[in-house]
């Protein structure tokens, strides 16, 4: 029989690299979503990109997602609202639960999925509308405003959350792609958060926005996990340090470690976690 | 850029090593001044004890620098903090080398009377100090905690230095002032042990990720 190597941290020794098992805590004790054995192929089988991963995302928390480019890490993001069913030749394994409900079950819808599970990407995306039509045209596909008192409310209160409404309310028929970068991401997240979702997947939100724009932004996060889990997608070690209360690092599809942010960036478990956050490699 | 900051690591690491070398010879020839009763080496001790502070100012400096620009994590940031701790608890020993110096100074008249041979307890002390060192450079997590328990040794011998000191009192009645303050050196070796003792569990820390002071 193999010798199955031990994922207990020894005293003086991280655990060896070449140990591909999650090391950590990858469970939580209230979790919104639960990834359970998720493995992803790309190009019909061709391609395993994510590598048979299990990882909670817990109630009111950011996680944050690191490794190097090609890890997994966006991929496994998509996989939480399906946006990987885009993709042609993209095949999932495993179960991931909203709320113990299976969200690749096929009776499952995934444009009101995508609602309960909204997404920021790492341009900000705003349709070509004015900046009150980008918030109102989400809730009223879905239904949940219903008379134009109820839409301007909404939109208010949507851009109050995501800290824009000061910036904008003298001109909310102006187009959104007018604004400024940072002032465009937030709102896309004013507009994803007007659809009052459980859980908001970020894929690199701060990559194209300058330091001021992506500490508004970073702000913004951690007021919005009072209501909502984030799981946030990162190159940057500072943002996920600062931002994050989970940490997980994937590494060429599997998830190497997962554990509290603190612990991750102070004292990791694994080799690799601490070779990548270090700089040694990535 | 990864390579800058193992340059600059090693650089440090370098450093302390070279500030450990000089605090240890500095109580070694503290002690030899008491032994041999040369006033002036104990006098040009205390003078230049300038030099160590100097030092550790600088590896200070060097540390919050790399702190700001380079924004360690994991094993080089518990580098970092080590350093800064045990760079302190250098400067400390130096400190004590001093204190050993100015009491044999104001005790010189005395110093023959209280007869306790401090040579074997300050190398005890050296050896702690190069062994604690020696584990930081190799990144030796035993080292480390074998120089917690050497620290016993040290202990023991203060105790002995004790012992000696109360019946040198009883005989000697009218010299308990200078007899106190030659037995305060065994303190002050004392107190080294318990900063080598810190240096070694900051290395534990460093390797391991644990504090393990106060256990």
């Amino acid at each position: 029989m193999p010798e199955t190597p031990t994922l207990i941290k020894r005293k003086n020794q991280l655990v060896d690299r070449n140990v591909r098992e999650t090391v950590g805590q990858s469970t939580v004790a209230d979790p919104r979503m639960r990834c359970l054995n998720v493995s992803v192929y790309y190009n019909f089988g061709e391609k395993k990109a994510i590598n048979n991963v299990s990882l909670d995302i817990g109630q009111n928390e950011v996680i944050a997602m690191i490794g190097p480019s090609g890890c997994g890490k966006s991929t496994f993001i998509r996989c939480l609202n399906r946006m990987n069913d885009t993709i042609d030749g993209c095949r999932m394994e495993g179960k991931i639960l909203l709320d113990e409900t299976d969200i690749y079950d096929k009776n499952i819808d995934v444009v009101p999925l995508r609602a309960r599970v909204g997404m920021v990407f790492q341009k900000p995306n705003p349709f070509p509308k004015s900046i009150y039509d980008n918030i109102a045209y989400g809730p009223k596909i879905h239904g949940l405003v219903e008379t134009r008192h109820q839409t301007d409310e909404l939109v208010e209160q949507s851009l109050k959350r995501a800290g824009l409404w000061d910036e904008v309310k003298d001109r909310l028929n102006q187009p959104g792609t007018g604004l400024s970068g940072g002032q465009q991401q937030r709102l896309c997240i004013a507009r994803t958060i007007a659809v009052n979702p459980e859980v908001i997947l970020m894929d690199e939100p701060c990559s194209a926005l300058d330091p001021i724009a992506t500490a508004v932004i970073e702000e913004l996060i951690n007021e919005l996990r009072q209501e909502y889990s984030i799981a946030i997608v990162t190159h940057s070690m500072q943002q996920a340090s600062r931002v994050s209360q989970r940490t997980a690092f994937f590494h060429m599809g599997d998830l190497i470690e997962v554990g509290p942010t603190d612990q991750i960036f102070l004292s990791p478990l694994h080799q690799l976690t601490n070779d990548y956050i270090t700089g040694r490699f990535g | 850029m990864r390579r800058r900051l193992e340059r600059e690591i090693e650089k440090i690491k370098n450093e302390v090593l070279c500030l450990g070398a000089i605090v240890e010879d500095r109580f070694q020839r503290a002690i030899y001044a008491v032994k041999t009763g040369d006033q002036a080496l104990a006098q040009h001790i205390m003078d230049t004890d300038f030099e160590i502070d100097q030092r550790e100012i600088e590896v200070e400096e060097e540390c919050l620098k790399i702190l700001a620009l380079h924004q360690p994590v994991a094993t080089d940031l518990r580098f970092l903090i080590a350093v800064i701790k045990i760079n302190n608890d250098l400067e400390r020993i130096a400190d004590y080398a001093c204190n050993i110096s100015k009491r044999f100074i104001i005790s010189f008249q005395d110093s023959r009377l209280f007869k306790y041979d401090y040579a074997p307890m300050a190398d005890q002390a050296s050896k702690m100090l190069r062994k604690s060192l020696d584990a930081l450079v190799r990144m030796d997590v035993d080292m480390a905690y074998d120089v917690r328990d050497m620290d016993e040794v040290v202990n023991a011998m203060r105790n002995d230095a004790y012992e000696i000191m109360k019946k040198d009192i009883q005989d000697q009645p009218d010299k308990v002032g200078g007899i106190i303050n030659m037995y305060l050196i065994s303190r002050h070796l004392e107190r080294i042990g318990d900063h080598t003792k810190n240096i070694a569990e900051e290395v534990i820390y460093l390797i391991e990720g644990e504090i393990v002071r106060h256990r």
